[in-house]
């Protein structure tokens, strides 16, 4: 196919063969990108005009771009045009018990220990238990809103708070960004929105509780998520349940805000089905994640555990603006089979003491090639800045490939970078050592590989923690021996 | 307890066992004795099923099972252990956390309860005083930024919480000062008894001042080219290898 600019140049010229009102009341757009797709999701949204002007500006600039070619990817061209980009939230087929699931499914949440309510919830059985869990939400979302905390979708903030979404909406990640940022923002379905107001420390972690909910937001999805003067909040998203998805470009935008003394916590469990063992089907995971550390001694902290999609290209990132700011990364990425991830992170120092921990595990097995790619830039106006970067890879069995491209720029002669970085193969001594203990080759595998990602996994929330040593055990299974 | 016929392997192309004959019964101490390249480490290797090594003749038994027919893993679940002559590293998993999970493999193997957490610890702590090991250990990474004492010390540590049948030592004294060897040589010998065999593999007589054994073998080219009683070992001590080795035709390995 050609570039997408000019598929899409030549629909938009054609005459929009379904006509924009009949259509209105179908449950899905057709296939395709062009105004009066965007205009369409906009007033399905109800949403005021300067979100519309927001979508046809980014959508007009998208037009201007080329999709990046720079990652460590490899994956056919994409037929923007063949993607549906309006299709209204459809119920899922609710089944009447755990029974009617595919019991290969039942067996994975087996392994990875999810709670038997969660379960039902996860596989859409219809049970009371979902009633409890929404009414678990709402009084928690009752407690917050006491405090002032604004947690509800995207949506709903659009509706209710246009003042914030006005102000911060493109702040961080402006439409110009990038090819998939500005898709992003031209056409997003939902997502989150959070607002923790000043000097309230947000007492649950975010989403927890919540997660199930937030499950169906769909392939373009947006989070804001803005710390007031001495707030703090800590996020968690996603799920170690094996998320399956008919979309499979998933192009997501994470904006945080941390102002004076305020900090956020961004974790992330990632596991979008990456494709069978040939590698088909998987999801492209294409997301931007920034955060900007505006006030002084903010501090933002991304954690992630990547072990799903077929193509990863993420770097949660850090604008260190505000003096003194502190900026985090720790990921832990794993590539089995025949997937892709090209992940990593920037730093880029602006305020004075800025500092910032780079802390990167990627584990490859299978045929998995695994990319870390990370920026640390020191602007002139950074004195006293510091960074140190880890970035350590694991390699599993003789096919895979870990590869490893840090860019430093330090424009102030008073900044210091630091970097480390290592790759090491599981040890053939290491495996007989833990075999010769008692430990099955598999539980020595997993034993092994979650040493290698201690430093990550202690950034965890608790629970997280766990689940994701499970779903690092079950995501390398089969992969020695 | 062990029975070792004509046992022949070998690694990376090259045969080094040809033809190993041994006879372990429960409650004796073995010294394998012999220059470097003689196949002493590959022997304890092959025993705990290293599967860079290729057995090519021969049959074990072990308790009446084939031991060769068995995993690694199974080896040590029967209650073979190996103290290896290099412990290596394992960044990021605490030596207890290691510990006990091998402890609770056996126990499961035997169909038997998992280990409840205070009990082990209280274990733990007396096995550590046996083999004069700081605490601090316990909470950090197996075998990491220990030093070589430490390391051999903490296979013995691991041996005397995990209490094997068959016990085979590899070169344990190797790097160890007289104090460490004094040490490691008490913990092993509150673990003879009766029930248990040991077999300790080592290049020199001096670690056997200690640990005194029932038998001693002389492994030259991969065959055990004479036996006897721990006299034999003061008089490789006293005359060396040469002597013996006239015995046996073929020369040294290279390692």
């Amino acid at each position: 196919m050609g570039t997408p600019a000019t598929d899409i140049e030549a629909l938009t010229s054609q005459e929009y063969k379904y006509g924009f009102v009949t259509d209105i009341e179908a449950d899905s757009a057709p296939p395709g990108l062009n105004e009066d797709i965007i205009r369409l999701i906009s007033s399905k949204k109800k949403e005021p005009a300067f979100m519309l002007e927001w979508r046809l500006k980014a959508y007009r600039h998208w037009l201007t771009m080329t999709e990046p070619k720079w990652p460590n990817v490899h994956y056919p061209p994409i037929d923007y045009n063949s993607i549906i980009y309006y299709s209204a939230p459809k119920p899922k087929k609710q089944l009447k018990s755990l029974d009617e699931v595919d019991p290969e499914l039942l067996k994975t949440y087996d392994k990875l220990g999810i709670p038997l309510r969660e379960r039902e919830l996860l596989a859409g059985v219809a049970v009371d238990a979902v009633f409890d869990s929404v009414s678990v939400a709402t009084t928690f979302k009752a407690k917050l809103a006491e405090m002032g905390i604004i947690f509800c979708s995207f949506s709903e903030a659009v509706q209710n708070h246009p003042e914030l979404i006005k102000k911060y909406l493109g702040s961080v990640v402006p439409h110009t960004d990038n090819f998939f940022a500005a898709l992003n923002a031209a056409v997003f379905s939902d997502g989150s929105f959070c607002y923790i107001p000043k000097g309230v420390r947000c007492p649950m972690e975010l989403s927890t509780y919540f997660r199930i909910n937030a499950m169906n937001t769909g392939q373009f999805e947006r989070t804001l998520i803005i710390a007031d003067d001495g707030a703090t909040v800590s996020y968690l998203e996603g799920c170690t349940a094996p998320m399956r998805d008919t979309n499979q470009l998933h192009a997501a935008v994470v904006e945080l805000v941390a102002h004076d003394n305020a900090e956020i916590k961004y974790s992330t469990i990632q596991n979008w089905y990456p494709g069978d063992k040939e590698g088909k089907g998987g999801i492209y995971n294409f997301v931007t994640k920034r955060g900007k550390c505006a006030g002084v001694n903010s501090k933002i902290s991304w954690t992630q555990v990547e072990t799903g999609s077929a193509i990863t290209w993420k770097y949660p990132s850090c604008l260190l603006i505000g003096d003194g700011s502190i900026g985090e990364f720790y990921s832990v990425a794993t590539v089995n089979n025949y997937q892709q991830a090209d992940t990593g992170t920037k730093m880029i120092h602006i305020g004075k003491n800025t500092r910032s921990t780079i802390v990167s595990k990627g584990i490859s097995a299978g045929h998995g090639q695994n990319t870390y790619r990370g920026a640390v830039k020191m602007l002139k106006s950074a004195a006293g800045a510091r960074n140190y970067s880890q970035c350590d890879s694991l390699l599993i069995g003789d096919q895979c490939g870990a590869h490893t491209f840090p860019y430093l720029e330090v424009k102030n002669p008073s900044a210091q970078v630091e970097h480390e970085a290592s790759t090491s193969k599981i040890g053939e001594d290491q495996l007989f050592y833990c075999r010769q203990r008692g430990m099955s080759m598999e539980d020595s595998v997993s034993m092994i590989v979650n040493g290698f990602c201690k430093q990550v996994f202690k950034e965890l929330p608790m629970e997280f923690a766990v689940e994701a040593q499970k779903l690092l055990s079950v995501s390398l299974e089969g992969s020695v021996g | 307890m062990l029975e070792i016929r004509n046992l022949e392997a070998r690694v990376a192309g090259k045969d080094i066992l040809r033809g190993i004959d041994l006879t372990v019964k429960a409650g004796e101490v073995h010294a394998i004795m012999g220059p470097n390249g003689s196949g002493k480490s590959t022997l304890a290797q092959v025993l705990a099923g290293r599967d860079t090594y290729q057995v090519t003749g021969g049959t074990v038994t072990y308790n009446g099972h084939d031991l060769l027919a068995l995993s690694p893993e199974d080896r040590a679940r029967e209650g073979v252990f190996l103290a290896f002559q290099y412990p290596v590293e394992i960044p990021g998993v605490g030596n207890t956390y290691f510990l006990r999970s091998a402890v609770n493999q056996i126990h499961k193997h035997r169909g038997e309860p998992e280990v409840d957490a205070v009990d082990f610890l209280a274990l733990v702590r007396d096995k550590m005083k046996l083999l004069e090991l700081d605490e601090s250990l316990m909470t950090r990474s197996v075998n990491e930024g220990f030093s070589g004492g430490e390391k051999k010390r903490n296979e013995i540590f691991q041996m005397a919480v995990l209490e094997p049948k068959l016990c085979i030592l590899d070169e344990t004294d190797s790097g160890l000062d007289i104090d460490a060897l004094k040490i490691v040589a008490n913990g092993v010998n509150k673990l003879r008894s009766k029930d248990r065999a040991i077999i300790v593999v080592t290049h020199y007589q001096r670690l056997l001042n200690y640990i005194v054994p029932d038998f001693v073998h002389v492994l030259s080219a991969g065959r055990i080219v004479k036996s006897g009683d721990k006299t034999l070992a003061m008089e490789l001590e006293k005359d060396g290898y040469a002597g013996i080795l006239e015995e046996a035709a073929e020369g040294v390995g290279s390692r």
